[in-house]
């Protein structure tokens, strides 16, 4: 198995915070990766610099063994690399429907064809029906409850059959039933083959779901193996009890 | 060159009007977050107040600075309660246009009022003007920079080194957590909009002193504020200061060497321009996200 | 079954409607022929039209373009030029030309409309204004091609004096039609899809696969050439231009206030907004022939708009009639979700 993402070296700095500080770590093709660590230690960063939604000021990001040369969200996610939110970014003004028929990479006249075709509304269906929101299909967005926002947003990330899935804190705010439903989501997409790396503060989540973790602290790695290692190594330990 | 420098004098002496005007547009816009677009209509309101207290009672404009300032105050402090706090979370967006309205609107009473014929407030001393080495000073400008300086002068010290300027700069930076320490943030953006309203006040009468006005120049006058505001990066003071200084002289350059037809064009260009090298201004780190509604 | 009524494939009810909105246009001069009702048909169909343009960019982008009112000016001095320097004849063949003035516009606009989306919210508008001056300072400094301060004038074609407004209409309401379809089609196409998601979340959607850069440009510019070709027009109409009344901010917030009445977003909306508003504006424009009333007539109708009807007329209503038709549709449990769709359901599409 290759690394299908491998951060190099990357590093961003915000005024005088060193947000990421000579960060490399390597995401294998095909795992459900964790990217753990307590606050400030660069994570949320890490995936922005992935996606592109900001620039590290040296270093790089390599996909498929690809050096990604201008990092853009619009172009990463057209490579197969998906991404939700913290805050879990929806459309409230569109429908739910719509909210995962948007989410398609598509040619430019591609623009002028039907808003929303049988098609991918079929799809789109069947993701909704997937993530239990069939109901609010046709209802504005906005109207969703935080959980639901969440899966609404994962759902959308499929709609497009990316290769890797980054999830910020998925089950930051929802309730246990949802939590379960994001990890049976989650084990059976990437059974499927779908890649995943995982920002997340709950433990038990982390533990059960990743067959690897990268553990950040202060905008670098300093752990990264298996789970049942990583919660004996001591550097870890230190690095969210200590200071 | 003497006229090259003679208006570079009187740009200089210009943009501490454009300067007051725009201050009191930044101080608003750092603790509420709206532009005022209603500044320059309101500022010709100032003039045109001016203007009736010179008619009828002889009262000299820099005096009736003193009146027009706390009305305007006022003022302000009661269109930011009755108005633009009820917006709500939109509120920013939705406060561009109701300020934008309220400007229209209050050109419609100028124009009843006064009607639409351009004025110039011209009290004795209108045309004097001192040579300090061989460059000419018109007592006018020179007397509505001081008291611009003045203003701003004063403005900083209430800022800087007061109570309420400390509230008002806490608010600025971060209004959730100046409310957790105690500080009544709605109250905060209605004295930071009486204040944007009382810059409005002070720099009005001195407006109406130097330029001919009618209601209609508050669109000239507005872009110019604007660009002075973005050029300045809409939330440092001195970024705006020097910004209409600087819009000030090229204004005036321009005006002098090429033509004054296209002195308030070249305030645009600039705008443009910079604007496509650094979306921010020159000076300002502040992006705005998101649509406006 | 669904909240809100969809206008997503031509129904038989949806072309229905079109067919007598069309029907009405044909038939208004001719069964209400005089003057002065024809120079409303006139106007409000030209307000309505240059709204809806508007509602490309403000409304179903988000991004508040407060300077509209810039194409419209370069519009009807385009055809000013066209006719007087040109000559391009009179009669019928000048109201073809309002077609690629439309589009020449669009194409000119497109390198700068891309700096301006560079922009967001407050400043995006801002630059918007400024793009009106520029255009009225242009007007009004290059002397030698628009006369300046003294405006331009265009020969009067010799139309029969009986029905002597009616081709103007015609073409006015033509061109209305013409933006409605254009602006239904960018409804319910992908495009208008993207430009919802742009207006709800625009780096989100980015991050969604979204192509922001490129719908926004298109939405912007054709905005702006279908504003221009109503300048055109009115250019053409009133045979007589001048930098202040070409170049109107008053035009720009009235565009904008159409829309919000009638429902930014929605597609009947700035129709129905420009409906309600444009014959009071005439009405006070002839009768008291000043401006300045109806300054305060604007002002005031704005802000009570923003303050009791934040969603728009059209939206209201339909929310109005969802309710209806989910009490009627028999009891459900308490929906606390149907507060919340009161505010969101008037911004969907």
């Amino acid at each position: 198995m290759s690394a299908l993402l491998s951060v190099q070296v990357a590093s961003k700095s915000f005024g005088g915070i060193r947000a990421l500080d000579g960060c490399s770590f390597d995401v294998q093709e095909g795992s459900v990766t964790g990217l753990i660590g307590p606050n400030g230690s660069g994570k949320t960063t890490a995936f922005n610099v992935i996606t592109g939604y900001e620039r590290a000021d040296s270093g790089r990001v390599v996909l498929r063994g690809r050096p990604v040369t201008r990092p853009d969200p619009c172009r990463m996610y057209r490579l197969g690399l998906a991404r939700t939110f913290q805050q879990s970014r929806i459309l409230p003004g569109l429908t739910a429907l719509e909210n995962i028929v948007v989410a398609r990479s598509q040619p430019w006249y591609r623009l002028f064809a039907q808003r929303a075709p049988a098609g991918e509304t079929q799809r789109a269906f069947e993701l909704l029906a997937e993530f239990n929101l069939v109901d609010y299909a046709n209802r504005p967005a906005g109207v969703l409850s935080y959980g639901q926002r969440k899966l609404l947003e994962f759902a959308a990330v499929l709609m497009d059959q990316p290769s890797l899935v980054l999830l910020d804190e998925p089950t930051a705010g929802i309730n246990p039933v949802m939590k379960e439903a994001m990890e049976a989501h989650v084990r059976s997409r990437n059974e499927k083959g779908v890649t995943f790396l995982i920002v997340e503060h709950e433990m038990q989540f982390v533990m059960r779901l990743c067959d690897q973790i990268v553990v950040l602290d202060r905008g670098r790695p300093i752990a990264c193996d298996t789970p049942e290692a990583v919660q004996d190594d001591p550097r870890v330990l230190d690095a969210y009890l200590g200071d | 060159m003497h006229l090259f420098v003679q208006s570079i004098i009187i740009g200089v002496l210009i943009g501490g009007v454009y300067a007051l005007l725009a201050s009191g547009m930044t101080m608003m816009f750092g603790v509420t977050r709206i532009i005022n677009f209603a500044q320059a209509m309101f500022a010709i309101v100032c003039a045109y107040l001016s203007y009736s207290l010179f008619t009828h009672f002889g009262l000299d404009p820099f005096l009736s600075v003193a009146i027009l300032m706390p009305m305007m105050f006022l003022f302000g402090y009661g269109v930011y309660t009755l108005l633009l706090r009820r917006l709500g979370k939109a509120g920013p967006a939705m406060a561009l246009m109701v300020l934008f309205a309220l400007g229209i609107g209050a050109q419609g009473v100028t124009d009843l009022v006064y009607g639409t014929n351009t004025i110039t407030i011209t009290p004795s001393y209108a045309n004097d003007s001192w040579v300090v080495f061989g460059f000419q000073i018109p007592v006018i400008r020179f007397f509505a920079f001081v008291m611009a300086v003045a203003v701003l002068g004063a403005f900083h010290l209430i800022r800087q080194h007061s109570k309420l300027g400390r509230a008002l700069r806490a608010t600025s930076q971060n209004p959730a957590a100046a409310s957790l320490l105690g500080v009544d943030v709605q109250k905060m953006s209605a004295i930071a909009t009486g204040l944007g309203f009382a810059a409005a006040g002070a720099a009005g009468p001195i407006y109406g002193l130097i330029f001919p006005f009618t209601g209609n120049s508050q669109y000239d006058l507005l872009s110019k504020l604007l660009t002075v505001m973005i050029l300045g990066g809409l939330v440092s003071m001195p970024g705006v200061i020097i910004a209409a200084v600087f819009l000030g002289v090229v204004e005036s350059v321009i005006a002098a060497t090429i033509s004054p037809d296209w002195s308030s064009f070249s305030f645009l260009v600039a705008l443009f321009i910079v604007l496509m090298v650094r979306p921010q201004g020159i000076f300002g780190g502040h992006r705005m996200q998101g649509a406006l509604w | 079954m669904t909240a809100a009524p969809r206008a997503s494939r031509l129904r038989p009810s949806g072309l229905a409607q079109a067919a007598a909105f069309v029907a009405v246009l044909v038939v208004l001069p001719i069964a209400f022929p005089a003057q002065w009702l024809v120079n409303l048909f006139i106007f409000t169909a030209m307000f309505a039209g240059a709204a809806m343009a508007w509602n490309l960019i403000g409304g179903s982008a988000g991004y508040p373009a407060l300077g509209n009112g810039a194409f419209f000016g370069v519009g009807a001095y385009a055809m000013a030029i066209l006719t007087t320097h040109l000559g391009v004849g009179g009669g019928y063949l000048v109201f073809a030309w309002a077609i690629p003035i439309a589009i020449g516009t669009a194409i000119v606009f497109a390198p700068i409309a891309r700096l301006l989306l560079r922009t967001r919210a407050a400043v995006f508008a801002v630059l918007t204004i400024t793009l009106l001056f520029i255009g009225q300072t242009l007007a009004y400094n290059l002397v030698s091609l628009t006369q300046g301060s003294l405006g331009m004038t265009l020969p009067s074609p010799s139309f029969p004096a009986a029905r002597y407004d009616q081709p103007f209409y015609y073409a006015m309401a033509g061109l209305l039609a013409l933006t409605m379809l254009f602006c239904w089609g960018v409804r319910n196409s992908k495009l208008g899809l993207a430009l919802n998601a742009v207006r709800d979340d625009e780096d989100r959607a980015r991050g969604l696969g979204v192509q922001t850069e490129m719908v926004k440009l298109f939405a912007y510019c054709s905005s702006a050439g279908l504003t221009a070709a109503f300048g055109a027009i009115w250019a053409y109409y009133i045979s007589f231009v001048f930098p202040g009344f070409a170049f109107d901010p008053i035009l720009s917030l009235s565009v904008i206030l159409f829309a919000f009445l009638g429902g930014v977003g929605s597609l009947s909306g700035p129709l129905v907004g420009a409906l309600l508003i444009v014959p009071v504006q005439q009405y006070l424009a002839f009768r008291f022939g000043a401006s300045h009333l109806y300054l305060i007539a604007y002002a005031g109708v704005f802000l009570l708009v923003i303050y009791l009807l934040p969603n728009g007329i059209v939206p209201s209503c339909r929310q109005y009639l969802t309710r209806l038709r989910r009490l009627r549709s028999g009891p459900t449990a308490p929906d606390a979700s149907l507060l919340v769709s009161n505010v969101t359901a008037g911004k969907s599409q």
